[in-house]
């Protein structure tokens, strides 16, 4: 009985502890955050080039307002397995100021500035003049944790967004519009993954980041200060769990059970038919 | 007894002191804001004539102008230092020689007096001439100095009566001239001269053009562009690539910009040691009207001629730059000795343009340069050559049934004989 108890109490020590920690981590994540104070509420700004992009997250929403005319970046991190969907809505200006239609379109890029094709989504949409808004989506091919430097597959890193207009009547360049992105993925799992595994993200800066912060702890702060577009809220992923493990683990266990299943089927008892029994 | 309790307390004691070294360990996000030299912010009035025009919101547009500023001026970041330029606020003659050097400035690039520069601003007057070209040139003497993140905000209400010094060809001379300069022009109230030059400045700086026809247009708009000066940014270094890579810059890890002509070749040089990747990508900018389609490659090629790998791109219609990336993953060598690799970086662009328009300077290019550590070899197509799915499942019992079938029978075959026996 007291054994049991000491047991327990052990047990219930290290729960603690484990409680405790884990709060400790969450806490500290949580105090500096000073721009996501909505639920899904992202940046309030744009930049207009890749290395001015404003850093989003998935699942936040970010605002701009812009000149029609402007192209306007984002940044947003994803990593392997996902699939991630940019839907871009821009509010246009009143119908009594334009002269004419307007095309607008949504253009994604990876961290090493390569376009990335859009599997589906309208990419690119004509609004008329009378129109309010024009919508866009882009879907994106499933990241993949590695791929042969030959290929144009999309890696784990950085992604831009660019959301311009590409046609319309000139008298119609410099009126007010306001935009809204987003971008969500779903995880594709165990059957998107493949071998090998990039040793960092294709985040451009990211070996300049490394160098500055080497030379920080070091004597003096690199000169060329880096921002990096940011990563996701969970961190990158390590890349060796993957579900193919519980497929193929499984499926040993399965033909195991199989195998043993048939066996008794045919060996039976292992008495031939014509033996009677307790010979 | 004893032992078990004390082996139960000294696990709990182990596992609080890892998670509290976890816990606080793991929030890691490397907030640093980069501390640079406080950004330069001109504003560029015109004071001319036309803009005694009553047409917006009712009053004259010098009236508007004046009221966005006090708004404006009111809502400048600690950080910025603002300067006031105008042009065409002395000289209401005829004489367009002098009228064309009507350029002064109002408050000087500085840290901001908010009352004083209010008061500058409001003893402004309608005059004369509107010589946006000079202005612009002036401008950029009054940002010279230090490397911060400059700005020229140019708001005007005609076009430039100054020919035949195009401002647009001096807005892309003082942006060439390396001093990051990037200037963004609101029309007010603009007609389509106007608004073709204002689009050719903005174009040629990579700033932005705005139409306004409201004043709360107007100082909405001049309030995002100070702020957007105020972001903290990465700043390129500027750097010249050569003709052919035996006399080419060698680069580190970084960002850098250059010019590039059309029909021009650039090379750079990055030192790659074996066992590490290297990742370029580079974005030439269009800042000049050019034909409708344009191409790009960048391509890493040995110190021998050898190509190792490209990126290259090609689009077409309305676009502010064209892009592309490589990666050259290079493998470890077995040698104690990990001598660097040279490879040559070629970036070349098939941009052309009309016979009217400028070749020089060339256009702008951003060129990134990384170098990390090579990726784990893929040995198979699937992760650790595993599998998945129904199929791989079923294929797995099913084998696993046969051979069990065949050793029962097998086992059984064996303990016939042996009883036959």
């Amino acid at each position: 009985m007291s054994r049991t108890r000491r047991v327990l109490a052990g047990a219930l020590l290290t729960g603690l502890a484990v409680l405790t920690g884990a709060s400790a981590a969450v806490a500290d994540d949580a105090s500096p955050s000073p721009s996501a104070s909505g639920d899904a509420s992202g940046p309030t700004e744009a930049g207009t080039t890749f290395r001015t992009a404003t850093a989003l997250q998935q699942g936040e929403t970010a605002t701009a307002g812009a000149s029609t005319g402007d192209y306007l970046y984002w940044v947003f991190p994803a990593d392997a397995g996902q699939r991630a969907t940019v839907t871009a809505k821009v509010t246009l200006p009143e119908s009594a100021a334009r002269h004419g239609a307007q095309t607008w379109q949504v253009d994604v890029y990876d961290g090493l500035r390569r376009r990335q094709a859009c599997m589906y989504g309208k990419q690119t949409g004509t609004a008329a003049a009378d129109a309010a808004t024009v919508e866009l989506t882009c879907v994106l091919r499933t990241v993949r944790a590695n791929a042969e430097p030959w290929a144009n597959d999309p890696l784990p890193g950085s992604y831009y967004v660019r959301l311009t207009v590409v046609d319309l009547a000139q008298a119609d360049l410099g009126l007010p519009v306001r935009t809204e992105v987003e971008v969500n993925s779903k995880d594709q799992g165990g059957s998107a993954d493949v071998d090998g595994s990039l040793s960092k993200p294709l985040v451009p800066g990211v070996s300049s980041a490394e160098q500055a912060s080497d030379d920080a702890n070091g004597t003096d702060a690199s000169a060329e200060p880096v921002a990096l577009a940011g990563e996701p809220e969970d961190g990158w992923s390590s890349g060796w769990w993957t579900s193919r493990l519980l497929w193929t683990a499984g499926g040993g266990l399965l033909a195991a059970l199989a195998g043993v299943f048939g066996y008794t089927v045919t060996r039976g008892r292992g008495r031939p038919h014509h033996v009677p029994p307790g010979a | 007894m004893i032992i078990r309790r004390r082996l139960t307390v000294g696990v709990g004691i182990l596992l609080a002191t890892l998670t509290a070294g976890l816990g606080s360990a793991l929030p890691a996000s490397a907030d640093e804001t980069p501390t640079q030299a406080s950004p330069k912010v001109e504003l560029v009035l015109d004071v001319s004539g036309s803009m005694r025009t009553r047409d917006i919101d009712g009053q004259s547009r010098m009236s508007a102008a004046k009221q966005a500023f006090n708004e404006v001026l009111d809502a400048v970041p600690e950080q910025v230092q603002l300067g006031i330029r105008t042009l065409g606020a002395d000289y209401p003659g005829d004489d367009r020689k002098v009228g064309c050097k009507d350029t002064k400035q109002l408050y000087p690039v500085g840290p901001l007096d908010r009352t004083e520069a209010k008061t500058a601003v409001a003893t402004l007057a309608p005059t004369g001439w509107t010589p946006i070209g000079p202005a612009l040139l002036g401008a950029a003497d009054d940002l010279e100095g230090g490397d911060s993140t400059r700005r020229i905000v140019l708001i005007s209400d005609g076009e430039d009566t100054c020919g035949p010094l195009d401002p647009c060809e001096v807005a892309r001379d003082i942006a060439a001239r390396g001093i990051h300069l990037v200037i963004d022009t609101l029309g007010l109230v603009p007609n389509a001269k106007i608004r073709q030059q204002l689009t050719c400045i903005a174009e040629a700086t990579g700033g932005t053009y705005t139409a306004v026809q409201h004043t709360d247009e107007l100082s909405g708009r001049v309030k995002q562009l100070v702020d957007r000066a105020a972001e903290p940014v990465v700043t390129p270094v500027a750097t010249k690539g050569a003709d052919s890579c035996t006399d080419a810059p060698e680069l580190k890890p970084g960002l850098y910009t250059d010019r590039e002509k059309f029909a021009e070749h650039r090379w750079y040089k990055v030192a790659v040691k074996p066992g590490q990747e290297l990742r370029a990508s580079v974005s030439v900018f269009a800042d000049r009207a050019v034909n409708n389609d344009y191409g790009m490659l960048l391509r890493a090629v040995t110190t021998h001629g050898r190509e190792i790998v490209r990126g290259s791109e090609s689009g077409t219609g309305r676009t502010d730059a064209i892009s592309s990336g490589l990666r050259y993953p290079k493998p470890e060598q077995d040698e104690d000795e990990q001598t660097p690799e040279t490879v040559c970086l070629q970036v070349s662009n098939a941009f052309s343009a009309p016979a009217s328009v400028k070749t020089a300077p060339g256009m702008p290019l951003e060129l990134t340069v990384d170098v990390v550590d090579a990726p784990d070899e893929a040995a198979d197509v699937a992760a650790f050559g595993l599998g998945h799915g129904w199929w791989l499942l079923g294929l797995l019992t099913l084998t696993g049934l046969i051979v069990g079938l065949l050793f029962g029978w097998i086992s059984r075959w064996r303990i016939a004989v042996w009883r036959t026996r």
